[in-house]
C-alpha cells in the first residue's frame, strides 16, 4: 500500500487485496483454475469413452502398476522437498533452498525417465497412439494424451524450477523472493496433485 | 512475478519517462494501448467477417449467379463470379468463426477490458502487463493463422463454427485438409492468449481496486468484465483439449470422435458446447455491463436494482454450465435428461429478465438523453428481448425438435450475438472520447445508428418466419426444395436490407477515421458521468492518475441526487467537504474538471 492509499485507508474503508503479498500468487491461482479445466476435459473425455467402450482392456494387466506406483512416490516426495525448499527460503537459510530445490528438480527427472522407460517399454509391447493388441485402440490415444499431457507439465515444472536453483546459484535470489518461490511451488503442487488422478483413473480403476 | 508495491504505486509506475515508439505504439506493455490494439485488430475482422457474410446473402438472394465484380476469383473459391457448395460451406463457417472469436472478442472483451479495467477501478495498469502484451500479440497469430486458412490448398474449414466430428474429424469428408487443421491451432492459439487475458482481469479487479473501490461499488460493465472473465477461463481450456483431440483424430490417426475406431462423435458436441454456452454469454454479458452503464448515465438516473443487476449476471454465469444439452436436443438423449436441460435453460430467463426489467425501470421517469450511445443501448435492449423470447421457444424440446437447425435458429442467435454489435457501438461512441481523446460526431453517429437498426430488424426479423417456413439453417441453395420457394422473396428482401445495413457501416468508417484525426478535442468527463474513467485526463497518460490514486467514496449510478446542484457525483467525489481533503488530494482526487 502506497503512501496516499495509508492517508486515505483512514477515510474510506478499502477492501484489502486478496493476496496482499504478491498479485503473482493469485494468477499463479487462477491460471490452476484454468488448467484444472483442460485436464478435466480430457478425463472426463477419457471416462465417457471407457464407459462407451466394450472391449476396454484392464489397465493394471497391460501397464506396469508397480513401477508407476513408485513414480507416484516419487513424485510425492519431490512436493515435500518443495515445501522445505520454500521453508528455506522463508528463513533465508539460502543453502537449504538450494538443495531442496535440486532435490525437488531431481524427482522431476526421474519422474520423467521413468515416464519415457515405461513409454518406450509399452510401445515396444504394441501400445500404440491408433491401436493397441489388447482392444480398443483409444486405450492407447487416452494414454498417451493424458500422461503425455501431465508429462508436458512437469517438463515445464523442472524448467522452471531449475530456473529459480540457477538465479539462486548466480546470488540473484533473496529471502524477500520467497513469495515467488511459494508461487512456483503451486504449481508443481498441482502437477503432483492431477498425477494422483491420473494414476488412479488411467492406472487403478 | 514483480512486487505489488511497485505495481500499484510505486515510483517506477508513474515516471514519465519517454519511451520510444515501438515501446509506445506497438510493443507496448500500457493497458490503454493494448486496448487500442485489440479495438483495430476487431474492427479490421468484422469488416471481414461483415464482407463473409454478403457473399453468403447473394447466394442465398440469386443462388449460383455470378457474384457481380467477383469474376476475376480463380477457382476453386469461384467458378467465373458463382460461389460453389464448398466455398458457401467455408463461408458461413468462418463468418461465425471471425465474428464471435476475433470480431466480438478481441472488441468486448480485448479492447473495453483492457481499457476500462484499471481505469475504472482506480488502478494504474493491469496487474501483469507484460502478459497483456503476449495476450495481445498471440491474439494477433490466432488471426493471421485463421486467415492463412483461406490461403491452402482445399479451402477454409467448412464444418460450421461448431466443427461437429466426424464430418471434421476426416478431410475427405469435406475436402478440407489444411483449412480445417488451421482453424484448430489458430483457435489453440487463441485460448492461450484468452488465458493470459483472464489471468490479467481476473487478479487485477480483486487485487488493485482504488481506496474505497468496494465490490459493490464497481461499475456493472467491470462486473460483467470480471464475471466473462471467470467464463472464458473455465471454458476455453476444455474446448482447447477437445481442439487438440480433434487434430490429433484428423492428423495422427487417432479415434476420439470417430465411431469407426470405437469413438463417440457425441463426446465432440458434449465438449464443445460445454464450452459453447458459456462462450454466448462471454460475449452478451459484457454487453450487458455496457448497456447498464449508459442507460444510467444517459436517463440521469441511479441504475434500478444495482445489486439484483451484479447478481443476476452472477446467475446467468452459473446457469451457463448446466445447459449445454439444449443445443443437443436432436443428437439423441435420454428424455429425463433433456427435460433437465430444458428447465435449467428455462431458468435463465428469470435473471435475464430482472435485466431487462431493470433497465426498464432505469429509464422510468429519467431526463433521457437520446445521445448516439444512448439510442444504440436502447436498441441493444430492443433487439435482446426479441433474441430472448424466441429463446425460450427453442428451449422447449417439443418446439426446438422441429426448428432446429432452421433459420429459426439463426434469427434468435443473431438477435442476441449480432445484436450486441448494437452494445459494442453503443461502448464506441460512449468511451471514443477517453480512448483517443477527441469525439465521434454526434449527426454521422445518429446517421449511423436509424439505417443501422431498422436495416438490422429487415435482415433478420423475416428470418424467423423463414425457420418456421422449414428453410433449413446451412442450405446452400433454397430453390432446390419446392416447398422453399413461395420463400424466396423474403431471402431477398433480406439480402437488400443486408447490403443496405453494410452500405451505412461506411458512415462509422468515415466517422472513426475523421474523428481519430480531426474530431473536436474532448474534455475529461463529456458525458457528466460518475465512473472513474472520467476523472483522468482524455486520452489518460502513462500511469492514469498522476501522484496519487484516486479515492472513491460512493457507487457508481449517484445521478440526480436530491439536494446536490448538478445531476452528477463522480465516485471520486468526497461526500463530505473536507478543504483538508481537496488541499491533500488536489484536483485528481477531489474533484472532477469538466
Amino acid at each position: 500500500m502506497n503512501q496516499s492509499a495509508v492517508v486515505q485507508a483512514e477515510i474510506e474503508p478499502a477492501e484489502s487485496p486478496l493476496t496482499p503479498e504478491s498479485w503473482g500468487k493469485l494468477g499463479m491461482w487462477v491460471f490452476l483454475a484454468g488448467d484444472a479445466m483442460s485436464f478435466g476435459a480430457l478425463l472426463a473425455g477419457y471416462g465417457a469413452l471407457r464407459y462407451g467402450s466394450a472391449d476396454w482392456p484392464h489397465p493394471s494387466s497391460v501397464l506396469g502398476v508397480g513401477l508407476t506406483a513408485f513414480m507416484t512416490f516419487l513424485l510425492i516426495c519431490s512436493s515435500v522437498t518443495m515445501v522445505l525448499a520454500l521453508d528455506g527460503i522463508q528463513r533465508g537459510d539460502m543453502a537449504a533452498l538450494r538443495k531442496f530445490l535440486a532435490l525437488t528438480i531431481l524427482g522431476g527427472v526421474s519422474f520423467l525417465a521413468m515416464q519415457a522407460y515405461e513409454w518406450t517399454h509399452l510401445i515396444h509391447d504394441g501400445l500404440g497412439l491408433s491401436g493397441n493388441p489388447w482392444g480398443a485402440s483409444l486405450f492407447g490415444t487416452t494414454f498417451f494424451i493424458i500422461t503425455g499431457f501431465h508429462g508436458a507439465h512437469v517438463t515445464g515444472g523442472v524448467v522452471y524450477l531449475s530456473c529459480y536453483l540457477t538465479r539462486s546459484l548466480l546470488g540473484g535470489l533473496k529471502q524477500g523472493h520467497a513469495s515467488e518461490i511459494e508461487i512456483a511451488a503451486l504449481y508443481w503442487h498441482f502437477v503432483d496433485l492431477v498425477w494422483i488422478l491420473v494414476f488412479t483413473f488411467v492406472y487403478l480403476l | 512475478m514483480a512486487d505489488p508495491a511497485v505495481m500499484t504505486a510505486g515510483p517506477a509506475v508513474h515516471v514519465h519517462h519517454e519511451l520510444g515508439f515501438w515501446r509506445t505504439y506497438i510493443f507496448s506493455t500500457d493497458h490503454k494501448m493494448i486496448g487500442r490494439q485489440f479495438l483495430f485488430l476487431g474492427l479490421f475482422m468484422l469488416i471481414v467477417g461483415g464482407a463473409l457474410a454478403m457473399l453468403m446473402r447473394w447466394q442465398l438472394a440469386w443462388p449460383e449467379t455470378a457474384v457481380p465484380g467477383f469474376g476475376w476469383v480463380p477457382e476453386p473459391y469461384m467458378v467465373e463470379g458463382i460461389i460453389p457448395p464448398n466455398t458457401y460451406n467455408s463461408l458461413f463457417t468462418m463468418h461465425a468463426t471471425i465474428m464471435i472469436f476475433f470480431a466480438v472478442m478481441p472488441i468486448m472483451i480485448g479492447c473495453f477490458g483492457n481499457f476500462l479495467i484499471p481505469l475504472m477501478i482506480g488502478a494504474r495498469d493491469m496487474a501483469f502487463p507484460v502478459l497483456n502484451m503476449v495476450s495481445f500479440w498471440s491474439g494477433l497469430l490466432g488471426g493471421l493463422v485463421m486467415l492463412a486458412g483461406f490461403f491452402v490448398p482445399g479451402g477454409h474449414a467448412a464444418g460450421g463454427w461448431t466443427a461437429y466430428a466426424p464430418l471434421t474429424a476426416k478431410a475427405i469428408y469435406t475436402g478440407v485438409d489444411w483449412g480445417q487443421n488451421l482453424w484448430n491451432i489458430s483457435l489453440i492459439i487463441l485460448g492461450v492468449s484468452s488465458m493470459m487475458g483472464s489471468i490479467n482481469y481476473i487478479t487485477t479487479v480483486v487485487n488493485m481496486r482504488a481506496p474505497g473501490m468496494t465490490w459493490f461499488r464497481l461499475p456493472l460493465v467491470i462486473w460483467s468484465l470480471f464475471i466473462t472473465a471467470i467464463l472464458l477461463l473455465l471454458a476455453l481450456p476444455v474446448l482447447t483439449s477437445a481442439l487438440a483431440m480433434l487434430l490429433f483424430d484428423r492428423n495422427l490417426g487417432t479415434h476420439f470422435f470417430l465411431p469407426e475406431g470405437g469413438g463417440e462423435p457425441l463426446l465432440w458436441q458434449h465438449l464443445f458446447w460445454f464450452f459453447g454456452h458459456p462462450e454466448v454469454y462471454v460475449l452478451v454479458l459484457p454487453a450487458m455491463g455496457v448497456t447498464s452503464d449508459v442507460l444510467s448515465t444517459f436517463s440521469r438516473k441511479p441504475i434500478f436494482g444495482y445489486r439484483a443487476m451484479a447478481f443476476s449476471m452472477i446467475a446467468i454465469a452459473f446457469l451457463s454450465w448446466i445447459v449445454w444439452g439444449h443445443h443437443m436436443f436432436i443428437s439423441g438423449m435420454n428424455p429425463l435428461l433433456g427435460t433437465a436441460f430444458m428447465l435449467s435453460t428455462m431458468v435463465i430467463a428469470v435473471p435475464s429478465a430482472i435485466k431487462t426489467f431493470n433497465w426498464l425501470g432505469t429509464l422510468w421517469g429519467g431526463s433521457i438523453r437520446f445521445a448516439t450511445p444512448m439510442l444504440f443501448a436502447l436498441a441493444f435492449v430492443s433487439n435482446f428481448v426479441i433474441g430472448g423470447l424466441s429463446g425460450i421457444f427453442m428451449a422447449s424440446t417439443p418446439v426446438d425438435i422441429f426448428i432446429h437447425d432452421t433459420y429459426y435458429i439463426v434469427a434468435h442467435f443473431h438477435y442476441v450475438v449480432a445484436g450486441i454489435i448494437f452494445a459494442m457501438f453503443a461502448a464506441i461512441y460512449y468511451w471514443f472520447p477517453k480512448i483517443f481523446g477527441r469525439k465521434l460526431n454526434e449527426t454521422l453517429g445518429k446517421l449511423h445508428f436509424w439505417p443501422t437498426f431498422i436495416f438490422f430488424n429487415g435482415v433478420f426479423f423475416p428470418m424467423h418466419i423463414l425457420g418456421v417456413g422449414g428453410m433449413m439453417r446451412r442450405i446452400y441453395n433454397p430453390l432446390q426444395y419446392e416447398f422453399l420457394q413461395p420463400l424466396q422473396p423474403i431471402n431477398v428482401f433480406i439480402t437488400a436490407n443486408a447490403f443496405l445495413l453494410g452500405l451505412v457501416q461506411i458512415l462509422f468508417v468515415v466517422n472513426f477515421v475523421w474523428s481519430l484525426i480531426a474530431g473536436k478535442p474532448s474534455e475529461r468527463n463529456p458525458w457528466q458521468a460518475n465512473t472513474l474513467e472520467w476523472a483522468a485526463p482524455s486520452p489518460p497518460p502513462h500511469g492514469n492518475w498522476g501522484e496519487a490514486l484516486p479515492v472513491v467514496h460512493g457507487g457508481p449510478y449517484e445521478y440526480s441526487v436530491p439536494g446536490m446542484a448538478e445531476d452528477y457525483l463522480p465516485q471520486n467525489q468526497s461526500r463530505r467537504p473536507s478543504p483538508t481533503l481537496a488541499k491533500r488530494h488536489g484536483p485528481s482526487g477531489g474533484q472532477v474538471t469538466a
